[in-house]
């Protein structure tokens, strides 16, 4: 039967279960091969892009550090040029904060928040196919810059005067500049989608207080990143005006201002830590709810403690400036409101604990990483608090103390979660089990390796190792240590290609998971592993918190949607009452045209500014044939 | 023995000695600044420690204790104990903020008659400026500060080119030096000896490479240096080192250099006047021997990558001259 | 899982508008993201204000014609705006054909003294910091203009083929409407800062 042989409008309780499936499959499905590759608008085929595009730079950004590592384990090495040192370093922070920490995160949000909240696909799919190429275009851009020798050498902060026209020769501040663009560009994008996928897009039934605790994780961290990302955009399109046109914004021989630089980066910057942690926080809370197999205690406190994180996040940037010598007031302020985020995050860490204390718990990888990230996040939170201390941090800043600190909030607070997260959320994705027994070997090595590695450098930067040093003096008395270090991060690298080898090799051989091997609460594992192009064959109806829980044996769903056309539902923003059924684009080429000729605007305008305005007509022309309807029935009304 | 002697001894003794205790360290307070932080970071480690640690015990019990039915009041109790958790945090990180606000009221107090001295960061050297205060004459040398023990000192900070740091934490914490804004930081260095402190911030190529040393001696010895210091070089004593002084005027060495009382008055460069007098050379590189010297002038930039000393060829026997001159510029 | 049906659907209108529909959202999350924007840059050129010893630096304040022009059409442009998004709602084609005509056309005639603005600042962008500061909030709302300016010009387009008349695009309609208030609103207290802080 052809598609043209069926009745227009076809419903999905017209037919039966198997041909129900079949007619949405057609309409869902993305092609195979190199046309179903650029064309593609599912979310889940995009997200998972996404989450091995980030991993892929993670690996990437890991050996840099272990390249350094080989550099500073002896005084006086002479491995690394301070040149290509400088190169190395400002790759593994850039690298490591754009593109793998943020879009890992987002990445992670778009596989999984259309899932949970039990819709189709993710709001503007055309959107998130542009911003997966614009990701990529930003991150080849930086490695391919890297590859040819002229990678950025200004480090991931990119400080004026040091990056600006008269320091920061040739074209390495440029590229750095025009990589943040990419990757912003893609961040705030993805953000606007997870904000209208979850206020307009959710089950029936899911009002605010039944959201699943990582949806609100997600759906904060967009915003945070809406208001976040302009200010860097900001910061970066000032310094290639600067480098480029001669703009003077940071020049103080003309009225401009170096600090100006600090304060537009660190407003961006200091929300950065917590769009990196956010989503950490629900990947938490997921985990140990189904692992302690209870609910999370306290949904509301959990809520308010995170919307009250975002907002403090807008108030802690100068303490990334307190060697700069601002004025008194402000240092006691923003000691006060960086001291102060302790509170929401200590209620979260309380709330988890007594989750705990009445759950009976299951010791699986994904829980194991949990309590790794107990151990460790709890310790970089509290020399965060030593380093919100304007007169401790004028010894600690640009130390490796700071080194020491952020690896712990980083690794500790963010990448084990996300390592439990990948490794919870793997059956859903692929439809088999990762191994047990190498998963908690993954978790040894890494939890050991990650402690071994940077504990010791908290003692380093107060024996006065500076950061962003190539090497150092033998009669400094740091050799030791170094070396201990650097043999620590063999260990912690050891453990992330044991993580890696598991789930490489589950994807091919790893045993069957079925729709909820572990027995959790929330909508994406009402449907197969993998789930199918539609996610859903009907959508499902919400009654609780725990919809999995409280309806085990049967989903209530709702039927009416047309099978024929990308069909979704619209839902009221506060109690998810229906509103509308709305369509969803269908695949297109568009937005690959779209990001490539974005692309060809953003890298030739490093060059030339001129490219702004001819770079502009192509990406008007890509863009008019993205949006031009094409008389599909998604066009219907 | 003299302090004037220390530095090159002082490196042998750092280069051999395991411990390097009070060369460069946070916690071996050597500053009134260092002494008020490290007294306010013991108590505060300590504190967050056992923070952690109560923490991890109460997860630990979470996790051990033998599992019973929910009580029915669970979670009532679970509500109590979550929120006087949170009081807690609340109480200490108050008493941490109030204990950190009075810590920098303590250090940022001034004295009536400092100690002003100039220091100015440049990629990737230091300049120091002893202001001239009752017409002596200004005193300028480099990455070498001579200070008076027990006197309060106030350094103005600047920078000539990037941002740079200033960092000698067995005084005090640091300070940025910012193109276009004045610094300052005050202290007062309490024993005598020699501190090393290197920049903080990120400024290009050599910032690993951009140390100094701080000497801290008697109020006399300080003087007698400060008097030694504002004289202009001693004429050269034998032939080698008036060849050795001809040449570097000569050479391009001149146009970078000043070394008063010759015809060398580059401004781009340290100022060497008094260049052997000091323990270091190349911003803590080298220690200051006349082969060290030659060693740097022959090669600067494989000891120094990327620093803004070219490599000026000589003959050799130019070479030795001109190191000969420098090594007697004490 | 099995299913069990609980709630039917078929009723449920098609056609989402306003509040309901997903692109009036995201045509406000990108309102934000761009708001946010401007805020910050005002907030730059503020900063750069409070550190300067004097408002511009070494130039006369920028000449008032031009701007109040550009602010003049702008205003104007609302009404056509409002009322372009009104005959939307309504469905009625050929309001909207005409309406959207009109708002290319006074696009286009805001860009003419917006020209003229540029050099009515009386300072290069490569002068001072001033000149930087206010080259860039100028130029950053320019690209506004030019931006929904393209996007009216391919939606006019598109009204006048057989594809215009459906709910979808009078949707779309309201959108671009919603966005273009957006831009003239953002524009006052730029104005505001341009024209009044130099003159304080």
């Amino acid at each position: 039967m052809s598609s043209d042989a069926r009745p227009r409008g076809l419903r999905d309780h017209q037919l039966d279960d198997a041909a129900g499936a079949e007619a949405l499959e057609r309409t869902w499905r993305t092609p195979s091969g190199w046309r179903g590759f650029f064309t593609t608008v599912d979310h889940k085929i995009i997200g998972r892009r996404y989450i091995v595009t980030a991993f892929i730079f993670l690996a990437l950004g890991g050996i840099l550090g272990l390249v350094m590592r080989l550099q500073l384990a002896w005084p006086e090495a002479r491995y690394l040029d301070p040149d290509l040192y400088n190169q190395i370093f400002t790759m593994h922070g850039s690298n490591m904060m754009f593109l793998f920490a943020v879009p890992v995160m987002e990445a992670m949000g778009v596989y999984l928040v259309p899932l949970m909240v039990g819709t189709r696909n993710i709001a503007f799919p055309r959107l998130n196919a542009f911003s997966y190429w614009i990701y990529l275009a930003g991150g080849l851009l930086l490695w391919i810059s890297f590859a040819l020798g002229m990678a950025p050498d200004v480090g991931w902060f990119a400080y004026v005067p040091l990056s600006g026209p008269q320091y920061g020769a040739g074209k390495r501040a440029d590229i750095w500049a025009q990589m943040i663009t990419f990757t912003e560009l893609s961040a705030l994008a993805v953000a606007v989608e997870i904000v209208v996928t979850v206020l307009k897009q959710r089950a029936p039934g899911m009002s605010l207080d039944r959201m699943p605790l990582f949806v609100w994780t997600m759906l904060v961290t967009a915003f945070v990143i809406i208001l976040a990302m302009p200010a860097i955009m900001i910061a970066s399109t000032s310094l290639i005006l600067d480098r480029l046109v001669g703009t003077h914004f940071f020049n103080p021989a003309e009225g401009g201002d170096v600090l100006l630089w600090q304060h537009l980066f660190w407003f961006f910057g200091h929300p950065e830590v917590y769009i990196i942690f956010l989503p950490a926080v629900g990947m938490i809370s997921t985990i140990l709810a189904t692992f302690s197999r209870r609910p999370v205690f306290g949904y509301e406190p959990m809520v308010l403690a995170l919307v009250g994180t975002a907002l403090l996040a807008f108030g802690l940037w100068v303490h990334h400036m307190f060697t700069t010598g601002l004025p008194r007031v402000a240092e006691g302020f923003f000691t006060a409101s960086s001291m102060a985020i302790a509170v929401p995050s200590g209620l979260q860490i309380f709330c988890w604990i007594v989750t705990l204390w009445y759950g009976r718990p299951v010791y699986r990888t994904p829980l194991l990483y949990v309590l790794a990230f107990f151990f460790t996040f709890i310790i970089g939170g509290m020399t965060g608090v030593m380093v919100a201390s304007v007169p401790l941090d004028t010894q600690l800043h640009d130390t490796y103390f700071v080194v020491a600190h952020f690896h712990y909030v980083l690794i500790g607070g963010a990448v084990f979660p996300l390592l439990g997260a990948v490794h919870y959320w793997f059956p859903k994705i692929t439809g088999r089990m990762p191994s047990e027994r190498l998963g908690r070997w993954s978790v040894a090595l890494t939890f050991i390796g990650f402690n071994l590695t940077f504990f010791p450098m908290h003692l380093l930067g107060l024996q006065g190792m500076t950061r962003r040093i190539y090497t150092y003096q033998a009669e400094m008395g740091w050799g030791g240590l170094n070396l201990f270090v650097s043999l620590s991060a063999l260990v912690l690298a050891a453990g992330f290609l044991v993580f890696f080898v598991n789930l490489g090799r589950a994807a091919r051989h790893g045993e069957p998971a079925g729709d909820n091997p572990w027995g959790a609460p929330t909508l994406e594992w009402a449907t197969a592993s993998p789930p199918p192009p539609y996610n859903f064959a009907m959508i499902p109806v919400v009654r609780s918190a725990h919809p999995l829980w409280d309806d085990e044996e049967v989903l209530p769903v709702a039927s009416g949607l047309r099978v024929d056309r990308r069909e979704l539902l619209v839902t009221r923003v506060t109690d998810a009452r229906p509103e509308a059924r709305e369509s969803s684009p269908r695949n297109s080429i568009w937005p690959f045209w779209s990001a490539v000729a974005t692309t060809i605007m953003l890298i030739s305008s490093i060059f030339t500014p001129w490219a702004v305005v001819w770079g502009a007509v192509p990406i008007a022309i890509a863009l008019t044939f993205w949006f031009w309807p094409r008389g599909m029935p998604e066009e219907e009304s | 023995m003299a302090t004037r002697r220390l530095p090159p001894l002082a490196l042998l003794a750092c280069a051999s000695a395991t411990g390097c205790s009070g060369w460069q360290s946070a916690l071996d307070a050597r500053g009134s600044g260092s002494r008020a932080l490290e007294a306010l970071f013991w108590p505060v480690t300590a504190a967050l420690a056992l923070v952690w640690l109560a923490v991890m015990l109460v997860l630990a019990a979470a996790l051990l204790r033998r599992r019973r039915p929910v009580p029915a009041q669970a979670a009532r109790r679970s509500e109590i104990a979550v929120w006087a958790a949170t009081l807690a945090t609340v109480l200490v990180i108050t008493v941490l903020t109030v204990a950190s606000h009075l810590t920098t009221r303590h250090i940022s107090r001034a004295a009536a008659d400092p100690l002003v001295i100039q220091v100015r960061g440049y990629q990737w050297w230091w300049q120091v400026t002893y202001p001239d205060s009752d017409g002596t004459g200004a005193v300028v040398t480099a990455n070498e500060i001579h200070l008076p023990v027990g006197r309060q000192v106030r350094l103005e900070l600047s920078s000539a080119d990037v941002i740079h740091s200033f960092w000698v934490p067995s005084l005090t914490g640091k300070q940025d030096m910012i193109p276009g804004r004045d610094n300052q930081l005050t202290f007062v260095a309490e024993t005598p000896g020699i501190l090393r402190g290197q920049c903080a911030e990120f400024c290009g190529l050599q910032h690993a490479h951009m140390a100094l040393l701080m000497v801290v001696e008697p109020p006399a010895e300080f003087e007698a240096w400060l008097a030694a210091q504002r004289q202009e070089a001693a004429p050269p004593a034998g032939p080698m080192l008036r060849d050795g002084q001809r040449i570097f005027e000569q050479r391009p060495c001149g146009a970078c250099h000043r070394v008063r009382g010759t015809a060398a008055a580059g401004e781009i460069g340290p100022d060497l006047t008094h260049f052997a007098s000091r323990g270091t050379l190349a911003a803590g590189v080298l220690p200051m021997t006349r082969g060290a010297i030659a060693a740097w002038i022959a090669d600067p930039q494989t000891i120094k990558p990327g620093n803004n000393m070219p490599l000026v060829p000589l003959a050799p026997d130019e070479l030795q001259a001109v190191s000969a001159w420098l090594a007697s510029l004490r | 899982m099995k299913q069990r049906i609980v709630l039917d659907l078929t009723e449920l209108t098609p056609n989402a508008m306003g509040s309901a529909s997903l692109t009036w959202w995201g045509t406000l999350a990108f309102m934000l993201i761009e708001g946010t924007g401007f805020v910050m840059m005002i907030a730059v050129y503020l900063y750069l204000a409070s550190l300067a010893p004097a408002w511009p630096p070494d130039s006369p304040p920028p000449d008032l014609g031009p701007g109040l022009w550009v602010t003049l059409i702008l205003l104007v442009s609302v009404v056509p705006n409002i009322l372009v998004s009104r005959w939307a709602g309504r469905g009625d084609l050929r309001r909207v054909r005409i309406g959207l005509v009109i708002m290319t056309l006074l696009g286009a005639v805001a860009l003419v003294p917006r020209i003229y603005e540029f050099p009515a600042m009386h300072v290069m962008w490569d002068s001072n910091a001033y000149g930087s500061v206010v080259w860039t909030l100028l130029g950053l709302h320019t690209t506004h203009i030019l931006t929904d300016l393209m996007d009216t010009v391919v939606l006019c387009a598109l009204m006048f083929t057989r594809r215009g008349d459906n709910p979808r695009r009078f949707g779309d309609v309201q959108d671009n409407a919603l966005y273009w208030n957006f831009v003239v609103l953002a524009w006052l207290p730029i104005l505001a800062c341009l024209y009044g802080v130099p003159r304080q």
